[in-house]
Protein backbone atom coordinates (compact mmCIF):
# COMPACT_ATOMS: atom_id res chain seq x y z
CA UNK A 1 0.00 0.00 0.00
CA UNK A 2 1.67 3.22 -1.10
CA UNK A 3 1.47 6.55 0.68
CA UNK A 4 -1.86 8.13 0.03
CA UNK A 5 -3.26 11.54 0.51
CA UNK A 6 -6.75 10.28 -0.37
CA UNK A 7 -8.07 6.97 0.86
CA UNK A 8 -8.25 3.94 -1.41
CA UNK A 9 -11.28 5.06 -3.31
CA UNK A 10 -10.12 8.64 -3.47
CA UNK A 11 -13.23 9.69 -1.59
CA UNK A 12 -11.86 11.31 1.52
CA UNK A 13 -8.83 13.04 2.96
CA UNK A 14 -6.54 10.87 5.01
CA UNK A 15 -6.43 11.66 8.72
CA UNK A 16 -4.20 8.89 10.06
CA UNK A 17 -1.35 7.31 8.19
CA UNK A 18 1.21 4.68 9.07
CA UNK A 19 3.99 4.23 6.52
CA UNK A 20 6.56 1.44 6.78
CA UNK A 21 6.07 1.24 10.54
CA UNK A 22 8.03 -1.36 12.48
CA UNK A 23 8.26 -1.44 16.23
CA UNK A 24 10.45 -3.48 18.56
CA UNK A 25 10.16 -3.59 22.33
CA UNK A 26 13.61 -3.69 23.90
CA UNK A 27 14.08 -4.97 27.42
CA UNK A 28 16.44 -7.00 29.58
CA UNK A 29 15.31 -10.19 27.85
CA UNK A 30 16.24 -8.79 24.46
CA UNK A 31 14.35 -7.12 21.64
CA UNK A 32 10.97 -8.38 20.46
CA UNK A 33 9.59 -7.35 17.11
CA UNK A 34 5.94 -6.39 17.63
CA UNK A 35 5.14 -4.81 14.26
CA UNK A 36 6.82 -5.05 10.90
CA UNK A 37 6.34 -2.99 7.76
CA UNK A 38 2.87 -1.70 8.52
CA UNK A 39 1.17 0.57 5.99
CA UNK A 40 -2.28 1.86 6.75
CA UNK A 41 -4.28 4.95 5.90
CA UNK A 42 -7.49 5.91 7.67
CA UNK A 43 -9.78 8.41 5.96
CA UNK A 44 -11.39 11.36 7.70
CA UNK A 45 -14.56 10.20 9.41
CA UNK A 46 -13.79 6.57 8.70
CA UNK A 47 -14.28 3.78 11.26
CA UNK A 48 -11.58 1.12 11.02
CA UNK A 49 -11.23 -1.96 13.21
CA UNK A 50 -8.07 -3.89 13.93
CA UNK A 51 -8.57 -7.56 14.73
CA UNK A 52 -6.18 -10.41 15.24
CA UNK A 53 -4.83 -12.88 17.77
CA UNK A 54 -3.29 -11.63 20.99
CA UNK A 55 0.28 -10.55 20.49
CA UNK A 56 -0.30 -9.27 16.97
CA UNK A 57 0.49 -5.69 17.99
CA UNK A 58 -3.02 -4.22 17.94
CA UNK A 59 -2.49 -2.13 21.05
CA UNK A 60 0.98 -1.14 19.86
CA UNK A 61 -0.60 0.40 16.76
CA UNK A 62 -2.92 2.46 18.96
CA UNK A 63 -0.09 3.58 21.23
CA UNK A 64 1.90 4.71 18.19
CA UNK A 65 -1.10 6.59 16.79
CA UNK A 66 -1.64 8.23 20.19
CA UNK A 67 2.00 9.29 20.29
CA UNK A 68 2.77 7.49 23.56
CA UNK A 69 6.08 6.44 22.04
CA UNK A 70 7.65 6.79 18.58
CA UNK A 71 7.93 3.79 16.25
CA UNK A 72 11.34 2.12 15.97
CA UNK A 73 11.08 2.64 12.22
CA UNK A 74 8.68 4.33 9.83
CA UNK A 75 6.38 7.31 10.13
CA UNK A 76 3.11 8.02 11.92
CA UNK A 77 1.18 10.95 10.46
CA UNK A 78 -1.87 12.82 11.70
CA UNK A 79 -3.34 14.97 8.92
CA UNK A 80 0.03 14.85 7.18
CA UNK A 81 1.99 15.99 10.24
CA UNK A 82 4.25 13.60 12.16
CA UNK A 83 2.85 12.61 15.56
CA UNK A 84 5.29 13.81 18.23
CA UNK A 85 3.38 13.03 21.41
CA UNK A 86 -0.11 12.85 22.86
CA UNK A 87 -2.30 15.74 21.83
CA UNK A 88 -5.84 16.95 22.36
CA UNK A 89 -6.63 16.05 18.75
CA UNK A 90 -6.50 12.36 19.58
CA UNK A 91 -8.76 10.76 22.19
CA UNK A 92 -8.06 7.33 23.62
CA UNK A 93 -10.46 4.95 25.36
CA UNK A 94 -8.99 2.16 27.41
CA UNK A 95 -10.24 -1.35 28.03
CA UNK A 96 -11.51 -0.33 31.43
CA UNK A 97 -12.72 3.11 32.42
CA UNK A 98 -9.76 4.03 34.67
CA UNK A 99 -11.74 6.84 36.22
CA UNK A 100 -9.83 8.28 39.16
CA UNK A 101 -11.68 7.07 42.27
CA UNK A 102 -10.95 10.23 44.28
CA UNK A 103 -12.45 12.56 41.66
CA UNK A 104 -16.14 13.03 41.06
CA UNK A 105 -17.46 11.99 37.66
CA UNK A 106 -17.51 15.66 36.59
CA UNK A 107 -13.90 16.18 37.69
CA UNK A 108 -12.91 12.97 35.93
CA UNK A 109 -14.48 14.20 32.71
CA UNK A 110 -12.64 17.51 33.05
CA UNK A 111 -9.23 16.08 33.90
CA UNK A 112 -7.93 16.92 30.43
CA UNK A 113 -8.68 20.59 31.09
CA UNK A 114 -7.05 20.40 34.52
CA UNK A 115 -3.89 18.97 32.96
CA UNK A 116 -3.86 21.57 30.21
CA UNK A 117 -4.57 24.22 32.86
CA UNK A 118 -7.48 25.75 30.93
CA UNK A 119 -10.50 24.70 32.95
CA UNK A 120 -12.87 27.64 32.89
CA UNK A 121 -16.17 28.58 34.44
CA UNK A 122 -18.33 26.98 31.74
CA UNK A 123 -16.48 23.67 31.83
CA UNK A 124 -18.64 22.10 34.54
CA UNK A 125 -21.84 22.88 32.66
CA UNK A 126 -20.32 21.48 29.47
CA UNK A 127 -19.34 18.30 31.29
CA UNK A 128 -22.81 17.86 32.77
CA UNK A 129 -24.43 18.48 29.38
CA UNK A 130 -22.21 15.91 27.69
CA UNK A 131 -22.84 13.38 30.46
CA UNK A 132 -26.58 13.88 30.06
CA UNK A 133 -26.23 13.39 26.31
CA UNK A 134 -24.42 10.11 26.92
CA UNK A 135 -27.18 8.88 29.22
CA UNK A 136 -25.73 9.97 32.56
CA UNK A 137 -27.82 12.92 33.73
CA UNK A 138 -27.17 13.91 37.37
CA UNK A 139 -24.06 11.72 37.64
CA UNK A 140 -21.59 14.63 37.68
CA UNK A 141 -21.35 14.95 41.45
CA UNK A 142 -21.06 11.23 42.15
CA UNK A 143 -17.93 9.15 42.64
CA UNK A 144 -16.95 6.35 40.25
CA UNK A 145 -17.55 3.54 42.74
CA UNK A 146 -21.20 4.57 42.95
CA UNK A 147 -21.68 3.79 39.24
CA UNK A 148 -22.05 0.51 37.39
CA UNK A 149 -19.48 -0.69 34.88
CA UNK A 150 -21.49 0.48 31.88
CA UNK A 151 -22.10 3.91 33.40
CA UNK A 152 -18.43 4.29 34.20
CA UNK A 153 -17.47 3.46 30.62
CA UNK A 154 -19.96 6.13 29.47
CA UNK A 155 -18.22 8.60 31.78
CA UNK A 156 -14.88 7.55 30.29
CA UNK A 157 -16.32 8.22 26.83
CA UNK A 158 -17.35 11.69 27.98
CA UNK A 159 -13.83 12.29 29.30
CA UNK A 160 -12.47 11.35 25.89
CA UNK A 161 -14.97 13.39 23.88
CA UNK A 162 -15.08 16.62 25.88
CA UNK A 163 -11.87 18.06 24.48
CA UNK A 164 -13.30 17.59 20.97
CA UNK A 165 -10.69 15.26 19.46
CA UNK A 166 -10.74 14.61 15.70
CA UNK A 167 -9.67 11.01 16.16
CA UNK A 168 -10.85 8.39 18.62
CA UNK A 169 -8.72 5.38 19.44
CA UNK A 170 -10.73 2.61 21.10
CA UNK A 171 -8.72 -0.11 22.83
CA UNK A 172 -11.23 -2.92 23.44
CA UNK A 173 -13.45 -0.49 25.34
CA UNK A 174 -16.38 -2.91 25.59
CA UNK A 175 -14.58 -6.11 26.46
CA UNK A 176 -15.03 -5.81 30.23
CA UNK A 177 -18.79 -5.27 30.01
CA UNK A 178 -21.85 -7.51 30.08
CA UNK A 179 -23.30 -8.46 26.70
CA UNK A 180 -26.41 -6.25 26.92
CA UNK A 181 -24.50 -3.19 28.11
CA UNK A 182 -21.82 -3.85 25.52
CA UNK A 183 -24.44 -3.78 22.75
CA UNK A 184 -25.97 -0.57 24.10
CA UNK A 185 -22.59 1.10 24.29
CA UNK A 186 -21.62 -0.06 20.81
CA UNK A 187 -24.70 1.72 19.50
CA UNK A 188 -24.01 4.80 21.61
CA UNK A 189 -20.38 5.10 20.49
CA UNK A 190 -21.26 4.38 16.87
CA UNK A 191 -24.02 7.00 16.80
CA UNK A 192 -21.98 9.61 18.67
CA UNK A 193 -18.96 9.22 16.41
CA UNK A 194 -21.10 9.29 13.29
CA UNK A 195 -22.98 12.39 14.45
CA UNK A 196 -19.75 14.23 15.24
CA UNK A 197 -17.98 12.96 12.13
CA UNK A 198 -15.00 11.58 14.07
CA UNK A 199 -12.35 9.29 12.71
CA UNK A 200 -12.07 6.10 14.75
CA UNK A 201 -9.78 3.13 15.11
CA UNK A 202 -11.15 0.24 17.17
CA UNK A 203 -8.99 -2.56 18.48
CA UNK A 204 -10.95 -5.66 19.42
CA UNK A 205 -10.69 -9.41 19.58
CA UNK A 206 -14.42 -9.73 19.02
CA UNK A 207 -14.94 -10.28 15.29
CA UNK A 208 -18.68 -9.66 15.52
CA UNK A 209 -18.06 -6.30 17.15
CA UNK A 210 -15.59 -5.33 14.45
CA UNK A 211 -18.00 -6.40 11.72
CA UNK A 212 -20.96 -4.59 13.26
CA UNK A 213 -19.26 -1.28 13.98
CA UNK A 214 -16.72 -0.54 11.30
CA UNK A 215 -16.43 0.33 7.65
CA UNK A 216 -13.21 -1.57 7.20
CA UNK A 217 -11.68 -4.43 9.17
CA UNK A 218 -7.92 -4.84 9.17
CA UNK A 219 -6.84 -8.38 10.01
CA UNK A 220 -3.43 -8.63 11.68
CA UNK A 221 -1.32 -11.72 12.24
CA UNK A 222 1.26 -12.19 14.98
CA UNK A 223 5.03 -12.76 15.15
CA UNK A 224 5.73 -10.19 13.90
CA UNK A 225 2.53 -8.18 13.59
CA UNK A 226 1.72 -7.60 9.95
CA UNK A 227 -1.45 -6.89 8.01
CA UNK A 228 -2.83 -10.14 6.61
CA UNK A 229 -5.93 -8.74 4.98
CA UNK A 230 -8.21 -5.75 4.78
CA UNK A 231 -11.91 -6.60 4.57
CA UNK A 232 -14.40 -3.97 3.42
CA UNK A 233 -17.74 -4.02 5.18
CA UNK A 234 -20.58 -4.03 2.62
CA UNK A 235 -22.24 -0.63 2.20
CA UNK A 236 -25.64 -1.85 3.40
CA UNK A 237 -24.14 -2.96 6.73
CA UNK A 238 -22.19 0.26 7.24
CA UNK A 239 -25.40 2.25 7.28
CA UNK A 240 -26.91 0.23 10.13
CA UNK A 241 -26.42 0.65 13.85
CA UNK A 242 -24.33 -2.18 15.33
CA UNK A 243 -27.31 -3.92 16.95
CA UNK A 244 -29.21 -3.79 13.64
CA UNK A 245 -26.19 -4.75 11.57
CA UNK A 246 -25.79 -7.88 13.69
CA UNK A 247 -29.28 -8.98 12.61
CA UNK A 248 -28.99 -7.88 8.98
CA UNK A 249 -28.51 -10.04 5.95
CA UNK A 250 -24.90 -10.37 4.90
CA UNK A 251 -23.60 -10.05 8.49
CA UNK A 252 -23.01 -13.77 8.90
CA UNK A 253 -21.21 -13.95 5.57
CA UNK A 254 -18.92 -11.11 6.65
CA UNK A 255 -18.33 -12.72 10.02
CA UNK A 256 -17.48 -16.01 8.29
CA UNK A 257 -15.03 -14.31 6.06
CA UNK A 258 -13.23 -12.71 9.02
CA UNK A 259 -13.33 -15.94 10.96
CA UNK A 260 -11.73 -17.90 8.16
CA UNK A 261 -9.18 -15.18 7.60
CA UNK A 262 -8.15 -15.24 11.29
CA UNK A 263 -8.29 -19.01 11.47
CA UNK A 264 -5.99 -19.54 8.51
CA UNK A 265 -3.16 -17.37 9.80
CA UNK A 266 -1.37 -17.46 13.11
CA UNK A 267 -3.34 -20.15 14.90
CA UNK A 268 -6.60 -18.23 15.02
CA UNK A 269 -8.57 -16.52 17.71
CA UNK A 270 -7.52 -18.46 20.76
CA UNK A 271 -9.33 -16.00 23.02
CA UNK A 272 -12.90 -17.03 23.70
CA UNK A 273 -14.16 -13.62 22.58
CA UNK A 274 -12.94 -14.33 19.05
CA UNK A 275 -15.95 -16.48 18.46
CA UNK A 276 -18.08 -13.40 18.84
CA UNK A 277 -19.64 -14.09 22.20
CA UNK A 278 -22.35 -16.46 21.24
CA UNK A 279 -22.14 -16.05 17.48
CA UNK A 280 -21.38 -19.53 16.23
CA UNK A 281 -19.37 -19.56 13.05
CA UNK A 282 -21.08 -21.60 10.38
CA UNK A 283 -18.41 -23.82 8.96
CA UNK B 1 -41.16 2.35 71.67
CA UNK B 2 -41.03 -1.22 70.42
CA UNK B 3 -44.66 -1.59 71.33
CA UNK B 4 -45.56 1.55 69.41
CA UNK B 5 -43.69 0.27 66.40
CA UNK B 6 -45.47 -3.06 66.67
CA UNK B 7 -48.77 -1.28 66.81
CA UNK B 8 -47.86 0.79 63.75
CA UNK B 9 -46.82 -2.40 61.98
CA UNK B 10 -50.13 -3.99 62.95
CA UNK B 11 -52.08 -1.03 61.63
CA UNK B 12 -50.12 -1.16 58.40
CA UNK B 13 -50.89 -4.84 58.06
CA UNK B 14 -54.55 -4.17 58.65
CA UNK B 15 -54.54 -1.43 56.06
CA UNK B 16 -52.69 -3.77 53.73
CA UNK B 17 -55.29 -6.48 54.17
CA UNK B 18 -58.14 -4.02 53.74
CA UNK B 19 -56.65 -2.57 50.58
CA UNK B 20 -55.77 -5.92 49.17
CA UNK B 21 -59.48 -6.54 48.72
CA UNK B 22 -59.74 -3.57 46.40
CA UNK B 23 -58.57 -3.89 42.84
CA UNK B 24 -56.51 -1.60 40.60
CA UNK B 25 -53.83 1.01 41.27
CA UNK B 26 -54.89 1.82 44.81
CA UNK B 27 -54.32 -1.76 45.87
CA UNK B 28 -50.87 -1.99 44.38
CA UNK B 29 -49.91 1.39 45.85
CA UNK B 30 -50.81 0.30 49.35
CA UNK B 31 -49.10 -3.03 48.76
CA UNK B 32 -45.97 -1.05 48.11
CA UNK B 33 -46.63 0.88 51.31
CA UNK B 34 -46.98 -2.34 53.27
CA UNK B 35 -43.74 -3.58 51.81
CA UNK B 36 -42.05 -0.36 52.89
CA UNK B 37 -43.31 -0.80 56.44
CA UNK B 38 -42.08 -4.36 56.51
CA UNK B 39 -38.60 -3.35 55.31
CA UNK B 40 -38.48 -0.54 57.90
CA UNK B 41 -39.34 -3.10 60.56
CA UNK B 42 -36.49 -5.35 59.42
CA UNK B 43 -34.12 -2.39 59.49
CA UNK B 44 -35.16 -1.46 63.03
CA UNK B 45 -34.66 -5.03 64.22
CA UNK B 46 -31.21 -5.13 62.66
CA UNK B 47 -30.26 -1.79 64.27
CA UNK B 48 -31.46 -2.97 67.69
CA UNK B 49 -29.39 -6.14 67.42
CA UNK B 50 -26.28 -4.18 66.37
CA UNK B 51 -26.65 -1.82 69.35
CA UNK B 52 -27.06 -4.75 71.73
CA UNK B 53 -23.90 -6.45 70.43
CA UNK B 54 -21.87 -3.22 70.66
CA UNK B 55 -23.06 -2.67 74.23
CA UNK B 56 -22.10 -6.24 75.20
CA UNK B 57 -18.59 -5.77 73.76
CA UNK B 58 -18.11 -2.55 75.76
CA UNK B 59 -19.39 -4.17 78.92
CA UNK B 60 -16.99 -7.13 78.64
CA UNK B 61 -14.11 -4.75 77.91
CA UNK B 62 -14.87 -2.72 81.04
CA UNK B 63 -15.27 -5.85 83.16
CA UNK B 64 -11.94 -7.15 81.93
CA UNK B 65 -10.22 -3.87 82.81
CA UNK B 66 -11.85 -3.71 86.22
CA UNK B 67 -10.98 -7.37 86.85
CA UNK B 68 -7.33 -6.88 85.99
CA UNK B 69 -7.01 -3.74 88.09
CA UNK B 70 -8.84 -5.44 90.96
CA UNK B 71 -6.59 -8.51 90.80
CA UNK B 72 -3.51 -6.28 90.71
CA UNK B 73 -4.76 -4.26 93.67
CA UNK B 74 -5.52 -7.41 95.66
CA UNK B 75 -2.18 -8.97 94.77
CA UNK B 76 -0.33 -5.82 95.86
CA UNK B 77 -2.39 -5.38 99.03
CA UNK B 78 -2.12 -9.02 100.15
CA UNK B 79 1.55 -9.33 99.40
CA UNK B 80 1.17 -11.92 96.59
CA UNK B 81 3.55 -9.73 94.57
CA UNK B 82 6.21 -7.37 95.84
CA UNK B 83 4.53 -3.94 95.98
CA UNK B 84 7.94 -2.29 95.82
CA UNK B 85 8.48 -3.73 92.35
CA UNK B 86 4.96 -3.89 90.97
CA UNK B 87 3.23 -1.18 92.99
CA UNK B 88 -0.55 -1.30 92.78
CA UNK B 89 -3.30 0.68 91.07
CA UNK B 90 -4.58 2.77 94.01
CA UNK B 91 -1.05 3.99 94.71
CA UNK B 92 -0.46 4.75 91.04
CA UNK B 93 -3.71 6.67 90.69
CA UNK B 94 -3.14 8.63 93.89
CA UNK B 95 0.35 9.53 92.67
CA UNK B 96 -1.04 10.60 89.28
CA UNK B 97 -3.77 12.60 91.03
CA UNK B 98 -1.29 14.56 93.15
CA UNK B 99 1.17 15.01 90.27
CA UNK B 100 -1.64 16.31 88.06
CA UNK B 101 -3.00 18.56 90.82
CA UNK B 102 0.31 20.15 91.79
CA UNK B 103 1.26 20.53 88.11
CA UNK B 104 4.49 18.50 88.18
CA UNK B 105 3.15 15.98 85.61
CA UNK B 106 2.19 18.41 82.82
CA UNK B 107 5.63 19.69 81.72
CA UNK B 108 6.81 16.09 81.32
CA UNK B 109 3.71 15.10 79.40
CA UNK B 110 3.83 18.18 77.17
CA UNK B 111 7.51 17.67 76.34
CA UNK B 112 7.00 14.05 75.33
CA UNK B 113 3.85 14.76 73.34
CA UNK B 114 5.52 17.58 71.39
CA UNK B 115 8.53 15.37 70.63
CA UNK B 116 6.36 12.44 69.56
CA UNK B 117 4.02 14.48 67.38
CA UNK B 118 6.95 16.15 65.63
CA UNK B 119 8.52 12.71 65.30
CA UNK B 120 5.64 11.10 63.44
CA UNK B 121 4.49 14.13 61.45
CA UNK B 122 8.00 15.07 60.30
CA UNK B 123 8.89 11.41 59.78
CA UNK B 124 5.90 10.87 57.51
CA UNK B 125 6.44 14.09 55.56
CA UNK B 126 10.17 13.50 55.12
CA UNK B 127 9.59 9.86 54.18
CA UNK B 128 6.96 10.84 51.60
CA UNK B 129 9.28 13.51 50.22
CA UNK B 130 12.17 11.07 49.88
CA UNK B 131 9.84 8.53 48.25
CA UNK B 132 8.75 11.20 45.76
CA UNK B 133 12.40 11.97 44.97
CA UNK B 134 13.18 8.28 44.39
CA UNK B 135 10.11 7.96 42.15
CA UNK B 136 11.03 11.10 40.26
CA UNK B 137 14.60 10.02 39.56
CA UNK B 138 14.69 6.25 38.98
CA UNK B 139 18.47 6.45 38.73
CA UNK B 140 18.63 7.66 42.33
CA UNK B 141 16.40 4.83 43.50
CA UNK B 142 18.72 2.27 41.92
CA UNK B 143 21.78 3.93 43.41
CA UNK B 144 20.31 4.13 46.90
CA UNK B 145 18.67 0.70 46.91
CA UNK B 146 21.44 -1.15 48.86
CA UNK B 147 21.88 1.76 51.26
CA UNK B 148 18.16 1.77 52.00
CA UNK B 149 18.25 -1.96 52.70
CA UNK B 150 21.13 -1.53 55.16
CA UNK B 151 19.55 1.48 56.84
CA UNK B 152 16.24 -0.34 57.14
CA UNK B 153 17.70 -3.47 58.72
CA UNK B 154 19.81 -1.51 61.20
CA UNK B 155 18.44 -0.98 64.73
CA UNK B 156 18.03 2.77 64.41
CA UNK B 157 17.95 3.55 68.13
CA UNK B 158 21.59 2.46 68.18
CA UNK B 159 22.24 5.77 66.42
CA UNK B 160 21.05 7.56 69.58
CA UNK B 161 24.50 8.27 71.10
CA UNK B 162 25.81 9.57 67.77
CA UNK B 163 22.81 11.87 67.37
CA UNK B 164 23.27 13.21 70.89
CA UNK B 165 26.94 13.93 70.25
CA UNK B 166 26.10 15.55 66.94
CA UNK B 167 23.05 17.57 67.93
CA UNK B 168 23.65 18.08 71.61
CA UNK B 169 21.46 16.78 74.42
CA UNK B 170 17.92 18.08 74.26
CA UNK B 171 14.86 18.30 72.08
CA UNK B 172 16.69 18.15 68.80
CA UNK B 173 18.49 14.86 69.33
CA UNK B 174 15.37 13.21 70.76
CA UNK B 175 13.29 14.22 67.74
CA UNK B 176 16.16 13.07 65.53
CA UNK B 177 16.09 9.66 67.23
CA UNK B 178 12.36 9.44 66.56
CA UNK B 179 12.95 10.43 62.93
CA UNK B 180 15.68 7.82 62.51
CA UNK B 181 13.12 5.19 63.47
CA UNK B 182 10.32 6.49 61.23
CA UNK B 183 11.82 7.97 58.06
CA UNK B 184 13.41 4.98 56.33
CA UNK B 185 10.51 2.60 56.69
CA UNK B 186 8.09 5.34 55.62
CA UNK B 187 10.18 6.03 52.53
CA UNK B 188 10.23 2.35 51.58
CA UNK B 189 6.50 1.81 52.14
CA UNK B 190 5.39 4.92 50.26
CA UNK B 191 7.88 4.44 47.42
CA UNK B 192 6.63 0.88 46.91
CA UNK B 193 3.07 2.20 46.88
CA UNK B 194 4.05 4.77 44.24
CA UNK B 195 5.38 1.99 42.05
CA UNK B 196 2.31 -0.21 42.52
CA UNK B 197 -0.09 2.32 40.99
CA UNK B 198 -1.82 0.78 37.97
CA UNK B 199 0.11 1.92 34.91
CA UNK B 200 -3.13 2.66 33.09
CA UNK B 201 -3.84 5.62 35.39
CA UNK B 202 -0.46 7.00 34.37
CA UNK B 203 -1.39 6.28 30.75
CA UNK B 204 -4.61 8.31 31.09
CA UNK B 205 -2.65 11.35 32.30
CA UNK B 206 -0.02 10.93 29.59
CA UNK B 207 -2.71 10.63 26.91
CA UNK B 208 -3.96 14.06 27.94
CA UNK B 209 -0.47 15.41 27.43
CA UNK B 210 0.47 15.34 31.11
CA UNK B 211 4.09 15.83 32.15
CA UNK B 212 5.88 13.66 34.73
CA UNK B 213 5.02 16.24 37.38
CA UNK B 214 1.35 16.08 36.43
CA UNK B 215 1.39 12.28 36.46
CA UNK B 216 2.64 12.58 40.03
CA UNK B 217 0.15 15.26 41.03
CA UNK B 218 -2.97 13.83 39.36
CA UNK B 219 -2.41 10.09 39.66
CA UNK B 220 0.47 8.86 41.83
CA UNK B 221 0.10 11.12 44.86
CA UNK B 222 -3.70 10.98 45.32
CA UNK B 223 -3.71 7.23 44.73
CA UNK B 224 -1.07 6.85 47.44
CA UNK B 225 -2.84 9.11 49.89
CA UNK B 226 -4.37 6.26 51.92
CA UNK B 227 -0.94 4.61 52.13
CA UNK B 228 0.59 7.86 53.36
CA UNK B 229 -2.05 8.30 56.04
CA UNK B 230 -1.68 4.71 57.18
CA UNK B 231 2.10 5.27 57.33
CA UNK B 232 1.27 8.17 59.64
CA UNK B 233 -0.64 5.73 61.83
CA UNK B 234 2.23 3.27 61.99
CA UNK B 235 4.62 6.12 62.72
CA UNK B 236 2.66 7.09 65.84
CA UNK B 237 3.87 3.85 67.42
CA UNK B 238 7.40 4.08 66.02
CA UNK B 239 7.83 7.71 67.12
CA UNK B 240 7.00 6.70 70.69
CA UNK B 241 9.84 4.16 70.61
CA UNK B 242 12.29 6.76 69.31
CA UNK B 243 11.22 9.44 71.78
CA UNK B 244 11.24 7.22 74.86
CA UNK B 245 14.68 5.80 73.98
CA UNK B 246 15.93 9.31 73.26
CA UNK B 247 14.65 10.48 76.64
CA UNK B 248 16.25 7.48 78.34
CA UNK B 249 19.56 8.58 76.92
CA UNK B 250 19.59 12.32 77.39
CA UNK B 251 16.47 14.06 78.67
CA UNK B 252 15.96 16.27 81.69
CA UNK B 253 12.20 16.24 81.17
CA UNK B 254 9.56 13.95 79.73
CA UNK B 255 7.81 10.66 80.45
CA UNK B 256 10.83 8.63 79.33
CA UNK B 257 12.93 10.67 81.75
CA UNK B 258 10.42 9.91 84.55
CA UNK B 259 10.66 6.19 83.79
CA UNK B 260 14.46 6.11 83.85
CA UNK B 261 14.54 8.36 86.93
CA UNK B 262 11.99 6.17 88.73
CA UNK B 263 14.11 3.14 87.86
CA UNK B 264 17.28 4.77 89.21
CA UNK B 265 15.71 5.74 92.56
CA UNK B 266 13.77 2.46 92.67
CA UNK B 267 10.39 4.22 92.64
CA UNK B 268 8.35 1.84 90.55
CA UNK B 269 5.15 3.66 91.25
CA UNK B 270 6.62 6.49 89.21
CA UNK B 271 7.68 4.08 86.43
CA UNK B 272 4.28 2.43 86.18
CA UNK B 273 2.42 5.76 86.43
CA UNK B 274 4.42 7.07 83.47
CA UNK B 275 3.64 3.89 81.55
CA UNK B 276 -0.06 4.39 82.25
CA UNK B 277 0.07 7.95 80.97
CA UNK B 278 1.94 6.81 77.86
CA UNK B 279 -0.65 4.09 77.20
CA UNK B 280 -3.54 6.54 77.44
CA UNK B 281 -1.90 9.33 75.42
CA UNK B 282 -0.58 6.97 72.71
CA UNK B 283 -4.02 5.39 72.28
CA UNK B 284 -5.55 8.87 72.08
CA UNK B 285 -3.06 9.94 69.39
CA UNK B 286 -3.78 6.82 67.39
CA UNK B 287 -7.51 7.54 67.58
CA UNK B 288 -6.96 11.13 66.44
CA UNK B 289 -4.90 10.00 63.44
CA UNK B 290 -7.56 7.41 62.56
CA UNK B 291 -10.20 10.14 62.68
CA UNK B 292 -7.99 12.30 60.45
CA UNK B 293 -7.66 9.38 58.03
CA UNK B 294 -11.38 8.86 57.62
CA UNK B 295 -11.87 12.62 57.32
CA UNK B 296 -9.30 12.94 54.53
CA UNK B 297 -10.28 9.91 52.47
CA UNK B 298 -14.04 9.88 52.99
CA UNK B 299 -16.28 9.90 49.94
CA UNK B 300 -14.28 8.19 47.25
CA UNK B 301 -13.19 5.16 49.18
CA UNK B 302 -15.38 2.11 49.14
CA UNK B 303 -15.84 0.73 52.59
Amino acid sequence: MPMLSKDRNGERNVTLELTGVSHAYVGVRGARLALEGLNLAVGTGEFVSLVGPSGCGKTTVLSLLAGLFPPSRGRVLLSGQPVRGPSARIGYMLQQDYLFPWRTIRDNVLIGFDIAGNRNAGASEAADALLAELGLPDAGGRYPHELSGGMRQRAALARTLIAGPDVLLLDEPFSALDMTIKLQLEDLVWETLRKLGKTAVLVTHDLAEAAAMSERVVVLVADPGTIADVVDVPAELRRLKPTEARKAQGFNALFDRLWKRIGRDGGGAEEGGGVGDGEVPQE
Amino acid sequence: MAAARKKAGGLAMEKYRRNKAELGDAASASAAEGRQDWLKQLEAEYARKAIRTAAAVRLVQLLLLAGMLGLWEAAGGNGWIDPLLFSYPSRIFSYLWTAAADGTLWPHLLTTVIETVSGFVLGTLLGAGLAALLWWIPFLSRVFDPYMVVMNSMPKVALGPILIVGLGPGYLSIIATALSVTVIITTLVIYNRFREIDGNYVKVIRLFGGTRGQVFRFAILPASFPAIVSALKVNVGLAWIGVIVGEFLTAKQGLGYLIIYGFQVFNFTLVLSSLMVIAVVAAGMYRLVSALESLLTSGWRER
